[in-house]
Order: structure tokens, then C-alpha cells, then sequence
């Protein structure tokens, strides 16, 4: 008889990490409850109202009066869930039409849609880039992406962030007749700074990579249709896939992949995320078609949008935080905290001050950074972003940290 | 190129990123020896990659632990 080795001792590292800042007192970060919600931007926390700034719904859809209705109708009509795959069962008139929504969002031929923004990378890039293919991406590329690359066969090859030129080499180093598939993301949200994509996208054309680009934080809100970052610089026409979800600005979930290539449906039966696991429920499809059209005509909240963006950039900014970027890329404003022990504390001050930001820490974080990261909602008042800044300057001193 | 020259052009390449000048043999590990995390991780092999004119991807990394292999991954690449 031999020992049994833990298979759990891999963690305790993080189990030991997680205790020393939980033994400081403070409350713990990833373990908040929403008891319930009143509005995108309200919830009751801790039997507190709290203003919600780190929910990533950008466009506030998720209590749009017709979104809502259009889910209840499908739930009366078509039930609870598919119970099945897109390509038996799970494939109702709900999930055609909310592919034609987003066909008509992007102006683009082909669109599908996966149970999870998560699953639509990890789907596409594992089965796009086989073996002897290449991927070239941006090291800092969200999980999802980091794990379809890891999930499929092709040569990994990673840059600096928004390094063109360290881009550029590596795509000419790469084996003449590979396959080349560029890896962008519109809007990285750790710090919330936007790729020079028009760029970028020149140079992968330049050596014949085809290009994906995850639009999933820029979606309804950048571009003068709302589609992204690579609409905003006027390149989306040179983007072979563009990947996104229901999860953020549609204020659902799901997640998928819009593209013009001619042979783009035979994913459909190749794409092993998209096959061996259910579809989505028809309430949430309904919800997904009926906000997607509504974001098509959504200029107005995009302009309050960037104007809330503006605001809470500067007033943060004046009131002496450090911020992820000099100017305000997108709705994500990410405030740098000098070590994950004073962000704790600062992010439990902020809670009670009656505010809710993401802590993030690494190693989700580029350069090992603590942040607190603030998305703004197109439903927040210019009242209480002001509110906002108030909030922060007060816990700001409270922990000094200005 | 033979092994011992880009042996010690590697060494060179290492000097920036060595902080606790740990003297380098073959056997000196990247994680353990040198402590180098995955930001280090990636600077370097952009240095080396860089240097030699090759890519070495995150796939080849996962079998390079200490310095003789990284050497011979690259004598290999640059054939």
C-alpha cells in the first residue's frame, strides 16, 4: 500500500494566499451576494443598496422592458430549455432568429451562436488552427482564448501586448505554406484599453494570416453601430471572425461568432464546443434577438455612455487614483491598486460606501497587478457617477491610498 | 552553429534576466533555479527568438525546463 498523494496540494499556495487576506479582516472579495437586483445599475448587497459598477453590462439591457417581455413570451411558448444539441434536438426558431439578428448587427453572411462567450473561443480557435497551423495572439488574451489555443493543436505563439512590431516578427518567422491565424481582442479588459486593430490587421494581411478578433467588450457600444472596435478604425471588413456574447452588452448569456467565410457553416458539425453540449434556452434567445435589434438603433445611450466613460475617467483621474490609461478607451475604467492587500481594503471601503467594482488580481492581471476594475453602464446617471467619484475619493482616503 | 557558441550566446542573452546572478549550466532550471515567472518567460524567449531569428512556440517551451535543452532546441531550430 502507497500513500496517497493529494491531488489538492497543487493549491495550497492559493489556499494559503487566500487565507493570510482573509485572516486581515477583511471581507471576502469573491464571495459577494446579490440578495437582489433592482435596476442594471442597483442591487441590495449585504442589506445595502449598492450601486453596481463592475457588471460589465455596458448597454443596461437587462431589464429593458421589451427584452423581457420577449423572454416570459418564450418561456410560455417554447418552455423551460432545449434540452439538446444545436445539431439534434436543441436548434428551435428562437436560435435562427437570434443568429439573424446578429447577421443583420454586424452585416455579416453567417452567424453562430454558442452556449457561452467562453465556449465561442475555446469552439473556433481549436478547431480553425490544426495541427501545423499557427496561432499567433496578444499575451494578454482572455482565458477563453488562451484555452482553445491550449485545447487545439497548432504552434502557440504569443506577443507583447499591443506590440506591433513583436507581432510582425513573429509572422514573418513562420514556416512558409502554415497556416496563420491572428488572435486580437478590441477592447482588453483588465486595464480597458483598446488594440490598434486597423494596424495590426494590416500587418497579419500582409502575411496571410486570417484574423480573429474578441469584440465581447466593445459590442453596442463602440463603432457608430455599435460593432466593435475594428468598425470604430474602419477595418471590420478584413476581420475573417469576429467573436462576442450575450453576456455583457446584450444582457444575457451566450456567446458567438459572426464571419463572410464562404465555407463558414461546416463549423456547425466540426466545432466540438458547439455540438456536445445543449443549446441555449429559448428565453434566452428571445431576450438575446430582441436586445441585439434594439442595440442596432442605440446611438443615444452610446453617447451617454462615453460622456459617463469621460467623467468618471477624469473625475478618478483629478482626485489623484492611478488609472489603467491616460484617456478613456471604452466603458471599462481600471483603477491600479498598489498590492492585492490594500485593493482588498480599498474594495470592501468601497462596499461600504454602498459601491460594487471587480477586484482583479493575478493571475488573470497583465504584470501581476491589483485592480479594481470599474465598467460603466449606459443606464448610470450622470448623478451617480458623480455619486461614484465621491464614493471612491472618500474610501480612497479611508485606506490611504491617495 | 555549433552547440557551444550558441551556448554562450544564450548565457549572454540570460545575464538581464539572471537577478540573483545564479551561475548557468546546463542543469540550471528557468522556473526553479532562476525563478523566472511568465512575464520574465516571455521577455526572454523574445530575446532569444530575436537573436537566433526563430520562433520557439508555447508548445516547444513546455518540453524546455533547464538551459542545455533550451540550447538544443535552438541548435535544432536553427538546423
Amino acid at each position: 500500500m502507497s500513500d496517497t498523494t493529494d491531488l489538492f496540494s497543487k493549491f495550497d499556495p492559493l489556499i494559503k494566499m487566500r487565507s493570510d487576506l482573509l485572516a486581515t479582516g477583511v471581507t471576502d472579495p469573491f464571495g459577494l451576494v446579490m440578495e437582489r437586483v433592482i435596476s442594471p445599475t442597483v442591487a441590495m448587497c449585504n442589506g445595502r443598496e449598492t450601486i453596481l459598477l463592475g457588471t460589465y453590462n455596458y448597454m443596461g439591457m437587462t431589464f429593458d422592458p421589451d427584452v423581457i417581455a420577449a423572454g416570459k413570451q418564450a418561456l410560455d411558448d417554447f418552455g423551460s430549455g432545449t434540452t439538446g444539441s444545436r445539431v439534434l434536438n436543441g436548434t428551435y426558431a428562437g436560435h435562427k432568429a437570434v443568429e439573424e439578428a446578429l447577421c443583420d448587427f454586424y452585416d455579416m453572411k453567417h452567424a453562430m451562436v454558442f452556449s457561452t462567450g467562453y465556449q465561442a473561443n475555446l469552439g473556433i480557435i481549436s478547431t480553425i488552427a490544426g495541427k501545423g497551423d499557427y496561432i499567433v495572439l496578444d499575451i494578454d488574451s482572455h482565458a477563453s482564448i488562451w484555452d482553445g489555443c491550449k485545447m487545439g493543436d497548432a504552434e502557440v505563439v504569443p506577443f507583447k501586448h499591443n506590440d506591433i512590431e513583436a507581432m510582425e516578427k513573429r509572422l514573418k518567422r513562420i514556416p512558409e505554406g502554415a497556416g496563420k491565424l491572428v488572435v486580437l481582442e478590441g477592447v482588453y479588459s483588465m486595464l480597458g484599453d483598446i488594440a490598434p486593430l486597423k494596424e495590426m490587421i494590416a500587418v497579419a494581411k500582409k502575411y496571410g494570416a486570417m484574423v480573429l478578433v474578441d469584440e465581447a467588450h466593445s459590442m453596442g457600444f463602440i463603432g457608430p453601430n455599435g460593432r466593435g472596435v475594428a468598425e470604430e478604425q474602419g477595418c471590420l471588413d478584413d476581420v475573417d471572425f469576429v467573436i462576442g456574447t450575450f453576456s455583457k452588452s446584450v444582457g444575457t448569456v451566450g456567446g458567438f461568432c459572426v464571419s463572410n467565410h464562404p465555407k463558414f457553416e461546416i463549423m456547425r458539425l466540426v466545432c466540438r464546443p458547439y455540438v456536445f453540449t445543449a443549446s441555449l434556452p429559448p428565453s434566452v434567445v428571445a431576450t438575446a434577438t430582441t436586445s441585439i435589434r434594439k442595440l442596432m438603433t442605440a446611438a443615444e445611450k452610446r453617447a451617454h455612455l462615453w460622456d459617463s466613460s469621460r467623467t468618471l475617467h477624469k473625475g478618478l483621474t483629478d482626485a489623484g487614483f492611478q488609472l489603467g490609461t491616460t484617456e478613456p478607451q471604452s466603458a471599462i475604467i481600471s483603477v491600479i491598486m498598489p498590492d492585492l492587500e490594500r485593493g482588498a481594503m480599498m474594495w470592501e471601503a468601497l462596499l461600504r460606501e454602498g459601491l460594487y467594482v471587480n477586484l482583479a488580481r493575478p493571475p488573470a492581471t497583465p504584470a501581476n497587478m491589483t485592480l479594481l476594475r470599474c465598467s460603466l453602464c449606459a443606464e448610470h446617471s450622470a448623478e451617480q457617477v458623480q455619486q461614484i467619484i465621491g464614493m471612491f475619493t472618500r474610501a480612497g482616503q479611508a485606506v490611504s491610498i491617495i | 552553429m555549433d552547440r557551444a557558441e550558441t551556448s554562450a550566446r544564450i548565457a549572454a542573452l540570460i545575464e538581464p534576466f539572471n537577478k540573483k546572478g545564479i551561475e548557468v549550466a546546463d542543469a540550471t532550471r528557468f522556473t526553479d533555479d532562476l525563478e523566472f515567472d511568465s512575464l520574465t518567460v516571455m521577455d526572454f524567449v523574445a530575446a532569444i527568438e530575436d537573436e537566433f531569428d526563430i520562433i520557439i512556440s508555447m508548445n516547444q517551451q513546455a518540453e524546455i525546463e533547464n538551459f542545455g535543452q533550451l540550447v538544443d532546441a535552438v541548435v535544432k531550430l536553427k538546423g
